[in-house]
Parts: structure tokens; C-alpha cells; sequence
């Protein structure tokens, strides 16, 4: 089998993946090669075709494939060679790449990987959906897919279970394609989704919006021919009386991104239950030296401005690793405190500035997201708007972490 | 015109599929013809996927005599066909003291049905084979096998055809005339005659009887759900785990079983249901199902489960009555030339070689057989390209540059082996065909990635329109139209 060495390896050729490569060639590594399974680059943008990207980085609202188009053209710019149609089919803790394409299968030695698969949507067995199992169940991606792509229609009559953006977005184009959107239900007690995704995509369709409700079964043997939607109770049951039939053709599924890593297992790289991502320190290295990771990945992202920032610091890290051999230690430890479900990174070196992501339990306003080391406060941080399906993205600058020892948390607070 | 037979077989389970196959050895012209899109899509495709020692079935039984010998005949026959086949063995493991005589009956009925290797071990025994497993003790039959019921059904429909057999898909028997050496055969791809006439309509095989104006069976449906546990908890059971069968049961009680794939099933439950197409999962028994095999298993947790699925048992005794129902496998009386198999319930699978070669032994008995010189019982495929060592995958890329496309990302299913599945031998055009010939979609995103790829090329390969794409045949469509149709349909009217 060849075999080839390089500085710095990417896997996965989406938005994340092209600003990691991006960086990590401008901070001085030399041969950075970026591997991608699929047809172009791009990634899950391709088919995202509304506009709404690039507020936060670009301040302007791009499609999908503008905003891929952005970094096609810097890749271009700096000189990171790629590969189309290769995927990596394994990965040792030693870095090595195993990629397999219609060329052949060759292995490539990387000082540095950065891992930047993106994520899987979860399907109908992991939420498990009891009933028959017909054809006219698709998760939002592959309606999206057929729809934007391929000008195809999934169904008629449609139940979207799920309130998050994706589910909302595509309410609203499923509507301008022609399909009749019959309801968005969420089992939560509040929309997932932006509240400007509420009122652009459901409110303007007089599409109604069913909260603390699920889909409890599902009916029809060849086809969906409707779905049993019921209400949800504090603990979980199903509130009696509450059950009702909706005919439909198509359930659609928007019911969470679940970041891809078997190939980080495969390299034994340590998960965060949590997050479903590599647990990494503020250089964005995973548990296993050399080996970085961002953007969808690391953990589900509503914006991709932030996983491109994220994906261009563990782009700069690769490149510094694969060229000193080393990174600082990082062994200050993150812990989420009251009201905070998780916070990447996890471990801190205290020596640089560190970009916190972070996802709140519960919804709240006017609160402080407020960073401490035993007892000392860091930084505060007030937060008009707290939502679990918006990341928090907070900077804590490098001077601020002498302040105090020990492990650090952070929580919401008045 | 219609064409003419010797046999027609009625059903593509496994156990006509198996029939079909054995009666190639002969010289004879042999039509199998489903209602289904595919064969294996009844009861086969959805079941524990055991071949069973034969330990708990009566002494003297048909099921017994035909379990034993099915079973002895699955470990070459899988060779043959490369179907996977893995001896994992079981335990029925007796949870307290009490149990034990429960272990000993079974016992006994294995060694007297034949059943080699049984053996009662005690509790420290057990944690050495299943260090997740605590009993007081239980009887281990190590002989016990698992195997995929889909790849076998089809690998001996694929079979049956490469020696001469015709297999008709989409064509449900919907009335059967005529008499020993000439009945007439109507299905919804023509009409066919034949001499002799097998009915192996699994659930419906009743309702085939009375077409043929058979009126004396009658099949209960008892319904059996399963969860699927995620292959990250594959390390949880090395074999099969039972427990001591419940009393007055319909079935085996919940047990743990491996699967070929690296997934555990817990399952099945027994419900007597309504109608024989209600295989419908609920929400209920999925929490039971948990709940059992906690009992074993405490380090399970509802969220490895990825799914569920369900299949139904034709049950010839209903739930009033209870207790043992034989399989049946006759002629009856008023209608000579017909045989019937009733009732083949578990451990049908398991019986289907030997079921096969009695059916076989019974159209000897209407017509002289001759062995089909040309019969070749081997179907080789080539090993799935993610089990090969990476020097064998590189070399095989190098032959071939399709197998360098993965297709499937979950499962790293290559461009050439979905090409493969679709091309199939017996022509099955449905999404799902190619699913379970190669594996495609069946991973941890369930298709989310690879589902429209495979569906693009099928489009491009069978020279197909995207809108006549399904699932599994007619109704299970996949695209109501074009976007534009749709818009076009739905405009409103000014
Ligand atoms: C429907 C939808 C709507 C969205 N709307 C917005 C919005 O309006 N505004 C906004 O800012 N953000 C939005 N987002 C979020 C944004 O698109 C994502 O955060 C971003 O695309 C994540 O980029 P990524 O590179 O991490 O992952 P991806 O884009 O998923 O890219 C991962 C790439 O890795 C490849 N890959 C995976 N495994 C391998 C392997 N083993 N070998 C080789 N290649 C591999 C994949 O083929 C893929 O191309 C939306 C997302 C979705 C799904
Ligand atoms: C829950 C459960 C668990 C089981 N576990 C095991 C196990 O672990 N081991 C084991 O050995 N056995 C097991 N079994 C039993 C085994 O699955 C069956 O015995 C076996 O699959 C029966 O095969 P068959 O071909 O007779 O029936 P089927 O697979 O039902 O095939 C009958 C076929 O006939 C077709 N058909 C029906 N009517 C018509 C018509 N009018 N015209 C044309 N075609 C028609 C159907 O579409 C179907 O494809 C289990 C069964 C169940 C329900």
C-alpha cells in the first residue's frame, strides 16, 4: 500500500473542515491535505440553499453555497491540496490514516489530524417511535436533500416532529414546494428553534406549532397513511385524552444532530457523554495527542460562523503541534455549574485567551453567565436571551485565569 | 399463454425459497411465486434468527424430528450459499434454585430429540462464559447458531433460479383450480399450471388452502416485538442468554440474542393479535421487553436501543386452547396433489432444509425424480469488503475502482457491492431489496447519507425515474412527484 507524510491531515472537507485547513496552512505548516467522502466540498451546506449564514463572521446573510464558496476559494488561495470521494476508513492513535477511494487505498502519516466529520441526524429508532414501519418516515436532511438537490417531492401532507431551526426552515420550504405542513409538534415545553424561525416560517404559513406534544405512533403499512400525536406530561406519560390521529404522508424528522465519531473511536479517543463530541482542551485537542477536532463534530452547532472560528483555532494548534512536537499542558478542569448543560472545552491550559462554547438547561433572560475558580469570579457576562437551542460563545481573556486555582466552572446567575 | 410446471410453490419464505431450491436437484420445472416484491419479506425476514438445537420442542414431534435435522444441516448448507453462520451457543439460565428441575426436563427432551452436547453448568460457570450474566445455573447448548434470516432466504431463492427454478415476484395467488396433474394457478403475474401444487403461504397458508377449496385450517396470528441494542453493546453477551421458558407461554420467553451484525434483540414478547398484517411495535411492550431483560442483563439502558421491529407466529392453536401446536404438512384428503405446511412457527427457520427435503420425498411420491445434472448448489459471493484485511481491500480496489467508492458510510458498503445488490438475480427493484442484499442503510443513520445515493443509482443503473422509486413494492412509494408537480397541483386556484 503507498504511503505519503504530511504535516497536518483533515478529515472531512465541510465548512470546518476547509477553515481548519485554511488555518492551520497560514500558521506555517507546510503539506496540509484535506480528505472529504463526498462529491465537492462543502459539506452539509450544499444543500442548505435558504440564506442565513455568515451573520456573525461575513455580517451579511449568505446561502449555503456562498458561504462554502468563501472557503473553497481561500483553500484555493493557500494551497491545501484535497482529495473528493475519499473517505477515511480508519484512523490509528498514532496518526495513522487509512483512505480509500476509487484511486486505490493508501495510508497517510500525519503529524497533526483534524477531525471534522460533522454530524448524523438521529432517525426514528432513536427516539423509537412505535406502529408500522413505512416508507414516507425521512429525517429533515434527506427531505432536504431530495427537495433542494433534486427537485423532488418526499410526500403531500406533512408532520414535522421536532421545533428546532432545521425543522422550521424546513416548514417553511416545504410549504413554498407545494406540500401541505399539517403541524410542527415538539415535545418540549418551549420552541428548540430561533424565535425569528417561529415567526418567519410557521406564523406566516399559519402553520400551528404544538408544544409538551410527540408523535406516540405511527400508522399505515406501505406507506404513512397518518400519525397518533398525544401530550406529554411532566413525567413523561402521555397526558390521558390527549391522543389524536393526523392523516399524513410523510412524517419528517427533525429530532437532533448526533456529532460523527467513529472515527474518533476507532483512534480511542475519549467522548463526552454530553455532547456526543471528543472531549478537548482550549487547543482543541482531543484526549489523544496530535489529534484536533471542530465545528459539528466537536458538538452540533446552530451557527457555522462558530464552528468555522472554532475549526480555525484547532487548524492554528495543528499546525503549531505538527511543528514543535508539543502543545502547553492543559489541566485547569471545566465544569458546567447551575443552569449550564455543557461547556467545550473541558480542559483549559490558562496560558492563552479560550473561546468557551457553552449550552444553557432552560430558557431565561437577563441573566449573567459568570465564570469562577474556587470562589473567584473570572468574568461575568450578561445575557439578554438564554436558550438551550442558541450556543453561547464567551471569551475569558489569558490574564483572567491567575485569578484563583483549582477546577472551573461555569453557571448561570443573577 | 400460460406456462407450464411440475411444482408450484406458493410463498417465498424460507421455507419455500428452500423448497424451491432443493427440488432444482431434480429434473423438474419447478415456480415459485410471492405476493411480495421480494422474497423473505413474511415471517423469515422477522424472527430471532436461531438455529435451534431442538431442546424444547415435545419428543416424537414433527417439529422435533425436523428441527434436528434442519439443524445439522445449516452449518454446510451456509457454506454453500455463503450465508454467515455462527455457532455461538446458549444458555437458558435458571435464575434461582426452583428453576433447575425446569433445566433438567429440557435436558432430558434434547438428548432424547438427538440434541448433541447439552450439558447443566452452575453459576460460576456462567460468569466465565458471560461475565455480564449472573444465574444460579443453566443448561448450555453449545451447538446453537445464529445466522441472517433475510441473506439466507434470498441465497437459497438465488439458488433455486441459477438451477433452473422460475421465481415470479408480485404475484399473490389469488385462486387455485383444477386437480392433481393439472391445476391452474392465478396470481397477479398471469396464470400458471402445474401438476403439484406446495402451499407455503406462512401466515396465510389457511387462506391458500381455501382458494384451493381446503377448508380445514385455521392460523391465529400471535404476534412477537423485539428491540435492536446499539453494536457499541455487543461485548454485553458472547451467545444466545434465555430464560427458564415461561409457563403456558406462546413462545420462548425474552431472551437475548446476538445477531449476525453485532447487534443484540431482546425479545420476542407473545401477543395474540387481530389481523395477520398487524406488525405494528408498541410502546408497551418495548418498556416490558426492557424491563425483562434487565432481569439479566441490569447494565442495559433503553437508550441503546435503535430500534424495534416485529413478526408474527401462525399459530394453529388459538389462544384459548394453548399449549403445543405441530407443524402440519399434508395432503388433505379431499384434494389430492396439494401439500400443505401449516403452523411452521418456530423453529421453522431452523426446519426449513429438512422441510424441504420431506416436500421433496412427497412430489417423488406423484413423479419419478431425476437428478438435474446441472444442479450446483454452491452461490459464492465475495466476503463484504469491511470484514477484509486492509491488503485485501487495497488489492481489491486495485481490480476493481468501485470498490474504492464507499457508499455506506456506517457499515463502509462499496459502490461495487451496491452495484452487485442491484443487479440482483431475481430482478427486485425496491429500495429495500438493495438494502438487505447489501447492508446499505442499515447503519447508525438509518440511510440519512447514503439513502438517496443507492436511490440515485438504482435511477441510473435501471434507467428508472426517481417517482417510480419504493420501499418494498406498489404503495410503499418514496416521492409523491416532482417539486414542480406538487407547487403546479397545489397552486392556488385564482
Ligand atoms: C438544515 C440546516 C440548516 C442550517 N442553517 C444554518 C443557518 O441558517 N445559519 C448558520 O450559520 N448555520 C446553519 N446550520 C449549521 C451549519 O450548517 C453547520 O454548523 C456546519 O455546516 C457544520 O460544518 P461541519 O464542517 O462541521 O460539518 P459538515 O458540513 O457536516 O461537513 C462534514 C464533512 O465531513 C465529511 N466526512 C465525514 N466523515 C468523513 C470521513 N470518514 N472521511 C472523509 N470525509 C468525511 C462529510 O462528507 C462532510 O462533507 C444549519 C445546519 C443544517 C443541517
Ligand atoms: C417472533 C418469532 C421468532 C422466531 N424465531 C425463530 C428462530 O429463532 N428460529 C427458528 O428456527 N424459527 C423462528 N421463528 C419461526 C420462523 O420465522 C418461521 O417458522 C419461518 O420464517 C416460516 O417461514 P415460511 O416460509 O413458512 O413463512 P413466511 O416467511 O411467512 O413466508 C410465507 C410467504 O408467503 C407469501 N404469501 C402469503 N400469501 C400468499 C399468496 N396468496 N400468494 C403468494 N404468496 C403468498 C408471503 O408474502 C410470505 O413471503 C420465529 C417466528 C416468530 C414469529
Amino acid at each position: 500500500m503507498r504511503t505519503e507524510a504530511v504535516d497536518v491531515a483533515i478529515v472531512g472537507g465541510g465548512p470546518s473542515g476547509m477553515a481548519a485547513a485554511v488555518a492551520a496552512r497560514r500558521a506555517g505548516a507546510e503539506k496540509v491535505v484535506l480528505l472529504e467522502r463526498g462529491e465537492q466540498l462543502g459539506g452539509i451546506l450544499n444543500q442548505c440553499i435558504h440564506d442565513g449564514f455568515g451573520t456573525k463572521v461575513f455580517e451579511q446573510a449568505l446561502t449555503g453555497p456562498e458561504y462554502a464558496q468563501i472557503y473553497i476559494d481561500r483553500m484555493e488561495e493557500t494551497g491545501v491540496s484535497y482529495a473528493l470521494n475519499t473517505m477515511v476508513l480508519d484512523l490509528s492513535p498514532e496518526r495513522e490514516l487509512t483512505v480509500c477511494s476509487s484511486q486505490g487505498l493508501r495510508q497517510i502519516n500525519a503529524k497533526a489530524v483534524v477531525l471534522c466529520m460533522g454530524c448524523r441526524e438521529r432517525t426514528r429508532g432513536a427516539i423509537r417511535i412505535p406502529g408500522h414501519r413505512p416508507a414516507g418516515v425521512y429525517t429533515a436532511g434527506v427531505v432536504q436533500y431530495y427537495m433542494n438537490l433534486r427537485n423532488l417531492a418526499v410526500g403531500r401532507r406533512v408532520v414535522i416532529l421536532g421545533s428546532g431551526d432545521v425543522g422550521l426552515i424546513m416548514a417553511r420550504r416545504l410549504t413554498l414546494e407545494g406540500a401541505q405542513v399539517l403541524c410542527v409538534a415538539e415535545i418540549l415545553p418551549y420552541p428548540s428553534g430561533l424565535a425569528r424561525n417561529i415567526v418567519q416560517c410557521l406564523d406566516d404559513f399559519d402553520i400551528p406549532l404544538y408544544l409538551r406534544t410527540t408523535v406516540v405512533e405511527i400508522h399505515g403499512r406501505d406507506r404513512v397513511t397518518g400519525v397518533t400525536l398525544a401530550q406529554i406530561g411532566p413525567h413523561g406519560g402521555i397526558v390521558p385524552g390527549t391522543k389524536r390521529l393526523v392523516e399524513c404522508d410523510t412524517l419528517l424528522l427533525s429530532v437532533g444532530l448526533i456529532p460523527e465519531n467513529e472515527l474518533s473511536k476507532k483512534a480511542r479517543v475519549a467522548l463526552s457523554p454530553v455532547t456526543g463530541g471528543p472531549v478537548v482542551d482550549d487547543h482543541l485537542q482531543t484526549s489523544v495527542p496530535g489529534v484536533f477536532t471542530a465545528g459539528n463534530a466537536l458538538q452540533v452547532h446552530d451557527l457555522v460562523d462558530y464552528a468555522c472560528l472554532e475549526a480555525e483555532r484547532a487548524g492554528a494548534s495543528a499546525a503549531r503541534y505538527a511543528m514543535a512536537g508539543r502543545l502547553p499542558a492543559a489541566e485547569i478542569a471545566v465544569r458546567p455549574g447551575q443552569g449550564i448543560r455543557y461547556v467545550v472545552p473541558q480542559l483549559v491550559s490558562g496560558t492563552e485567551s479560550v473561546d468557551f462554547s457553552m449550552r444553557v438547561v432552560s430558557p431565561d433572560h437577563d441573566r449573567y453567565v459568570i465564570f469562577r475558580r474556587d470562589g473567584h469570579e473570572l468574568r461575568r457576562m450578561k445575557e439578554n436571551v438564554l436558550a438551550p437551542a442558541s450556543m453561547l460563545r464567551i471569551r475569558v481573556r489569558s490574564d483572567r485565569f491567575q485569578r484563583g486555582a483549582g477546577e472551573l466552572t461555569v453557571e448561570v446567575g443573577a | 399463454m400460460s406456462q407450464e410446471y411440475d411444482v408450484a410453490v406458493v410463498g417465498g419464505g424460507v421455507v419455500g425459497c428452500a423448497i424451491a431450491r432443493e427440488l432444482s436437484r431434480y429434473q423438474l420445472k419447478v415456480v415459485l411465486l410471492e405476493k411480495e416484491s421480494d422474497v423473505g419479506r413474511g415471517t423469515s425476514g422477522k424472527n430471532s434468527a436461531v438455529v435451534h438445537t431442538g431442546f424444547n420442542v415435545p419428543v416424537g414431534s414433527v417439529k422435533a424430528r425436523l428441527n434436528v435435522a434442519g439443524a445439522r444441516m445449516y452449518g454446510e448448507l451456509c457454506a454453500q450459499l455463503s450465508v454467515p453462520f455462527k455457532r455461538v451457543g446458549k444458555l437458558v439460565v435458571a435464575l434461582t434454585p426452583d428453576q433447575v428441575p425446569e433445566l433438567e426436563k429440557l435436558k432430558a427432551t434434547g438428548d432424547r430429540n438427538g440434541v448433541s452436547a447439552l450439558e447443566i453448568i452452575g453459576g460460576d460457570a456462567i460468569r466465565r462464559m458471560e461475565p455480564n450474566i449472573s444465574g444460579y445455573a443453566a443448561l448450555h447448548a453449545p451447538t446453537a447458531a445464529i445466522i441472517c434470516p433475510f441473506r439466507m432466504t434470498i441465497a437459497l431463492a438465488e439458488n433455486a433460479v441459477a438451477n433452473g427454478a422460475t421465481i415470479l415476484l408480485d404475484a399473490p395467488v389469488t385462486a387455485i383450480s383444477g386437480k392433481a396433474g393439472a391445476f391452474r394457478i392465478t396470481s397477479g403475474q398471469g396464470t400458471v399450471r402445474s401438476k403439484l401444487v406446495v402451499n407455503a403461504a406462512g401466515l396465510y397458508a389457511d387462506h391458500v388452502a381455501r382458494l384451493a377449496g381446503v377448508r380445514r385450517y385455521k392460523i391465529w396470528p400471535c404476534r412477537g416485538e423485539y428491540l435492536i441494542i446499539d453494536k457499541a453493546r455487543s461485548d454485553l453477551i458472547h451467545g444466545m442468554i434465555y430464560p427458564v421458558p415461561p409457563k403456558g407461554g406462546s413462545g420462548l420467553g425474552v431472551h437475548l440474542t446476538p445477531t449476525i451484525d453485532g447487534n443484540i434483540l431482546l425479545g420476542p414478547s407473545a401477543e395474540y393479535v387481530r389481523s395477520k398484517s398487524n406488525d405494528a411495535t408498541t410502546a408497551a411492550v418495548a418498556r416490558t421487553l426492557m424491563q425483562e431483560a434487565q432481569q439479566f442483563l441490569p447494565a442495559l439502558n433503553p437508550r441503546d436501543v435503535i430500534t424495534a421491529y416485529a413478526g408474527i407466529r401462525p399459530k394453529t392453536v388459538s389462544s384459548a386452547v394453548g399449549g403445543f401446536g405441530d407443524f402440519i404438512i399434508e395432503e388433505a384428503p379431499e384434494l389430492p396433489g396439494m401439500l400443505h405446511l401449516v403452523g411452521i412457527e418456530s423453529p421453522g427457520l431452523t426446519a426449513a432444509p429438512a422441510i424441504a427435503q420431506d416436500v421433496a420425498q412427497w412430489v417423488g411420491l406423484h413423479q419419478p425424480l431425476q437428478a438435474n445434472p446441472a444442479f450446483h448448489p454452491e452461490r459464492k459471493l465475495p466476503a463484504p469488503f469491511h470484514e477484509l484485511p486492509t491488503e485485501q481491500q487495497a488489492s481489491l480496489v486495485a481490480q476493481d475502482p468501485d470498490y474504492g467508492q464507499i457508499v455506506c458510510r456506517c457499515e463502509t458498503v462499496t459502490r461495487s457491492e451496491v452495484l452487485r445488490a442491484i443487479h440482483n438475480p431475481l430482478g427486485v427493484h425496491t429500495l429495500g431489496g438493495v438494502k438487505y442484499r447489501s447492508r446499505v442503510t442499515m447503519g447508525r443513520c438509518q440511510g440519512g447519507f447514503c439513502g438517496p445515493r443507492v436511490e440515485e443509482m438504482m435511477e441510473e443503473e435501471l434507467g428508472l425515474p426517481a417517482t417510480t422509486m419504493t420501499q418494498r413494492g406498489p404503495g410503499s412509494w418514496l416521492f409523491a412527484g416532482t417539486t414542480k408537480e406538487l407547487r403546479t397541483a397545489c397552486a392556488p386556484k385564482l
